[in-house]
C-alpha cells in the first residue's frame, strides 16, 4: 500500500477555542479514516483520535494546530479537519453546521 | 487477613461484606500491591471502563427520551473519554509501573488531567475539570461497590465502612440490612456509636486507617465487644467468630430473660430504666428490651431524614406513633437540638468558626420561632394521646428556660382558640448539658419540672474536650472530679427542690457507673434500648448501702484514672460476665 503523509495548519479563530464539543466532534471524524493522524499545538503532538490528548493541548482562540495524516487516504482525512476546523470557527453558521452534523 | 484494633463502642459481633461510604471530597488513599495482583487491578481497571460505559450509555439513551440537549452532550464527551483507549492505557500502565490498586490509579490519572484542565489560564477550558472529576466518580463507584450511592436502597446485609458517618448518612441507612458499623475517626460517644447502639448492632471506631485497608465487597468481622475489625479473614478466623457470636448471643437472651422483672436493687429500691430513641420504630425495641418509657426521643431525624422541613402533621405522626406504643408511661419529647454538628436540609448555617459554641440547639429555636412552634404545637396535640413531657436541650441560663416557656405558652393560647385538646399540665423538664446550667440548678429547678443530665455534652464543655477528636478525644471522661461535682450538684439541688433528675448521656449505659450514679442519688436512667437488660441486672445485684460507698469514695478521689480503674474493678465483681 502506498505510503503518503499529509499536513495541514490551521488556526482556531472560534471564541471558545476547541473545546469538548468541537473536540469531541473533530475525534468522532479522526476515527472515521483509518489513517494515523497527530495534532500539535507547537509543543506538544498528540494522537487525533483520542479525546483526552485533543482536548489537553487546550487550544484556545488563536493557536495554529498542525495536523498530520500518514496512511490509508491521508489526504481525505487532512481535508475534511480542515475544513471542519475552518467551517466551526465563524459562530452562527459554524453552530448551524454543527446542528446538521448532529442531525445527520 | 488483617486484623485492626480500635475502641468498641456498641457490643455485638457480625460478619458480612463491607460497603464503603465516602464523603465527596474523600481521598482515594495510595495502596500498593504485590507484583503479582497487578494482572488482577488491570482487569479490575478494564472492567470498571467497562461497567462505567455501559452505565452512562443507559443515561444517555435516558436522557434522548427525555430530551434534554445539554445534559446528553455532556454524556456524549463523557463516553468518549470513557471509550478512549490512550486513557485507559494510562491507568493500567500507572497501576502495572507502580504496583498500585486499580482505585488508586484511576484517581491519580484522572485528577491528574483536572489538574492540568483547572491550571489553564482560559476559563471555559479549565472548567472541564469538573467533567473529569465526575468522570473519576463514576469509575471508583464501580471499583468500590455497585451500592456505594444507594445506601437506602440496600438489598443485602453489609457492614458500614467510613472515614466518619455524618448524621445526615445515617439517617437514611436502611436498617434492614446493616449489620456493622466501622469508622476511621469517632470516640465512645461520635455519632457513630450513639447510632450503631441505638440500633443494637456493633461498631468499633477510632480504627485510623481502616479505608486504607478495606475495599469495597471484602469481608469484614466487627467484633463491638472487644475493638476489633479484621479485613479477609481466613475460614479458621470465620469458623471462630460465628461460635463466638453464638456465645454472646447467647448471653443477651440470658439478660432478655429478665426483661420482665423490675429493676430493683436487692434492697428494694426501685430504679426506672426509659429508652433513648431517635426515630418512631425504636419505641418497639424499648419495650421489648424492658424500659419503662422514653426518657430521651431525639426529634432532629425529622429533620435530617427529609429534604423539605417537616410538617406541623409530620411531626404530630412520629409522635403519635410513639405515645400510642407507651400509652400511659412517660415520652420525653426533646425539642430539636440542631446545629453544631447536625445540619437541617433548607436552613444551612453560615458557617460558625466554633459551631458546638454557636447557634445550636435552643438558640437556635428560639432564633427560628416559627420551626419551633412548629414542633411545639405537634407535641401538644401529641400530649392527649397519653404521657407526653416536654424537655428543652442546652439551657445555660434562666432566661434561655423562661423564654421557650414563654413561647410553650404562646402556642397553648393557640390552640386554646381553635379548641384543640392538649394536656394543660403537660411537665416541662430541661437537660442539663452546660456547666453554668449545673452550678445554677438551684435557680432553674424553681422553674422546671424535672432535670435531666446530658453527660456527652456536660463532660465537652467542662473539660473543653472535642470528644470527637482524636488527638485529645483521651481527655474526654465522665469520670472526671470536675464532671462529677457537677453531676453531684445537680442532683442535690433537685432533690432540695423535691423534682425529678435523670441522667440521659451515655453515662447511663456504661455499666461501671451504675453504682456510682445510684450511689449520688439517681433513680431515673434513660439509656440506648439495646443496653437497657444489661444495666437491669446490674442494679438487680447491687444493694443501694454498697453504691453509697462507692459514690463516697469516689468523690474523695481527684484522679480521673484513679476513680475510672476502681469504677471497674467495683462493677466487675458484680457482673463479671459483662466485662
Amino acid at each position: 500500500m502506498e505510503k503518503t503523509i499529509y499536513e495541514t495548519v490551521v488556526e482556531i479563530k472560534e471564541t471558545d477555542g476547541l473545546h469538548m464539543q468541537p473536540a469531541m466532534r473533530f475525534v468522532d471524524l479522526a476515527n472515521q479514516f483509518s489513517c494515523d493522524i497527530t495534532v500539535s499545538n507547537g509543543k506538544d503532538t498528540v494522537d487525533g483520535k483520542s479525546i483526552m490528548q485533543i482536548t489537553m493541548l487546550a487550544a484556545v482562540r488563536g493557536t495554529k494546530l498542525t495536523i498530520r495524516a500518514e496512511g490509508t487516504e491521508a489526504e481525505k482525512a487532512i481535508n475534511a479537519l480542515r475544513e471542519f476546523l475552518e467551517e466551526q470557527i465563524s459562530d452562527e453558521k459554524g453552530q448551524d453546521k454543527q446542528e446538521n452534523l448532529k442531525n445527520e | 487477613m488483617e486484623i485492626k484494633k480500635g475502641i468498641a463502642v456498641s457490643p455485638g459481633i457480625s460478619i458480612a461484606k463491607s460497603l464503603i461510604i465516602d464523603s465527596e471530597d474523600y481521598r482515594i488513599p495510595r495502596r500498593s500491591i504485590n507484583p503479582s495482583q497487578r494482572i488482577t487491578e488491570i482487569q479490575r481497571v478494564r472492567n470498571a471502563f467497562r461497567d462505567a460505559i455501559s452505565e452512562l450509555t443507559e443515561l444517555e439513551q435516558a436522557q434522548d427520551q427525555t430530551g434534554g440537549g445539554r445534559i446528553k452532550d455532556i454524556f456524549a464527551v463523557h463516553l468518549r473519554y470513557l471509550r478512549d483507549r490512550s486513557l485507559r492505557r494510562k491507568v493500567t500502565d500507572l497501576v502495572h509501573s507502580e504496583s498500585i490498586t486499580a482505585e488508586y490509579a484511576v484517581s491519580s490519572v484522572l485528577r491528574q488531567i483536572a489538574a492540568h484542565f483547572s491550571g489553564l489560564k482560559d476559563h471555559y477550558i479549565s472548567e472541564r475539570a469538573a467533567d473529569i472529576y465526575d468522570m473519576e466518580r463514576r469509575l471508583l463507584k464501580q471499583l468500590l461497590g455497585h451500592k456505594k450511592e444507594n445506601i437506602e436502597h440496600l438489598s443485602e446485609e453489609v457492614a458500614i465502612v467510613a472515614r466518619e458517618l455524618s448524621p445526615t448518612q445515617t439517617a437514611s441507612f436502611n436498617k434492614n440490612f446493616i449489620k456493622g458499623l466501622a469508622t476511621d475517626a469517632g470516640g465512645r460517644t461520635s455519632h457513630t456509636a450513639i447510632v450503631a447502639r441505638s440500633l443494637g448492632i456493633p461498631a468499633v471506631v477510632a480504627l485510623e486507617d481502616l479505608t486504607e485497608i478495606v475495599r469495597g465487597g471484602d469481608t469484614v468481622i466487627i467484633d463491638g465487644n472487644r475493638g476489633i475489625v479484621i479485613v479477609n479473614p481466613d475460614d479458621e478466623t470465620i469458623k471462630q467468630y460465628q461460635e463466638y457470636s453464638r456465645e454472646f448471643i447467647e448471653l443477651e437472651h440470658k439478660l432478655d430473660a429478665i426483661k420482665e422483672e423490675p429493676a430493683i436493687t436487692r434492697d428494694g429500691v426501685k430504679v426506672t430504666l426509659l429508652g433513648n430513641i431517635e426515630f418512631p420504630d425504636e419505641a418497639e425495641s424499648v419495650l421489648q428490651k424492658g424500659g419503662d418509657g422514653i426518657g430521651l426521643y431525639r426529634t432532629e431525624f425529622l429533620y435530617l431524614n427529609s429534604p423539605t422541613e417537616p410538617t406541623e402533621q409530620d411531626h404530630y405522626d412520629a409522635y403519635a406513633e410513639t405515645v400510642r406504643v407507651f400509652k400511659h408511661r412517660p415520652v420525653i419529647i426533646r425539642t430539636v437540638d440542631l446545629g453544631a454538628d447536625k445540619y437541617t436540609q433548607s436552613k444551612r448555617f453560615a458557617p460558625e468558626p466554633n459551631p458546638f459554641l454557636g447557634l445550636r440547639s435552643i438558640r437556635f429555636c428560639l432564633q427560628n420561632l416559627t420551626m419551633f412552634k412548629t414542633q411545639l404545637r405537634a407535641i401538644l396535640r401529641a400530649s392527649v394521646l397519653g404521657e407526653v413531657r416536654i424537655m428543652f436541650p442546652l439551657i445555660t441560663n434562666q432566661q434561655e428556660m423562661m423564654q421557650a416557656k414563654m413561647i410553650l405558652r404562646d402556642v397553648m393560647e393557640d390552640l386554646d382558640e381553635e379548641s384543640i385538646a392538649y394536656n394543660k399540665d403537660i411537665q416541662v423538664g430541661i437537660m442539663i448539658e452546660t456547666p453554668s446550667a449545673a452550678l445554677t440548678a438551684s435557680t432553674l429547678a424553681r422553674d422546671a419540672d424535672f432535670f435531666s443530665i446530658g453527660t456527652n455534652d456536660l463532660t465537652q464543655y467542662t473539660l473543653a474536650v472535642d470528644r470527637g477528636n482524636e488527638l485529645v478525644s483521651t481527655l474526654y471522661s465522665a469520670a472526671d472530679p470536675a464532671v462529677l461535682r457537677l453531676i453531684r450538684t445537680v442532683i442535690q439541688d433537685a432533690h432540695k427542690s423535691q423534682i425529678d433528675v435523670a441522667i440521659c448521656g451515655e453515662t447511663a449505659s456504661e455499666p461501671e457507673y451504675i453504682m456510682l450514679l445510684l450511689g449520688m442519688g439517681i433513680r431515673t436512667l434513660s439509656l440506648t434500648p439495646p443496653m437497657i437488660p444489661e444495666i437491669k441486672q446490674i442494679i438487680r445485684s447491687v444493694n443501694i448501702e454498697n453504691c453509697n460507698n462507692v459514690a463516697r469514695e469516689v468523690l474523695s478521689m481527684n484522679s480521673e484514672r484513679q476513680i475510672s480503674s476502681y469504677l471497674r474493678n467495683a462493677a466487675r465483681k458484680i457482673l463479671p460476665e459483662a466485662f
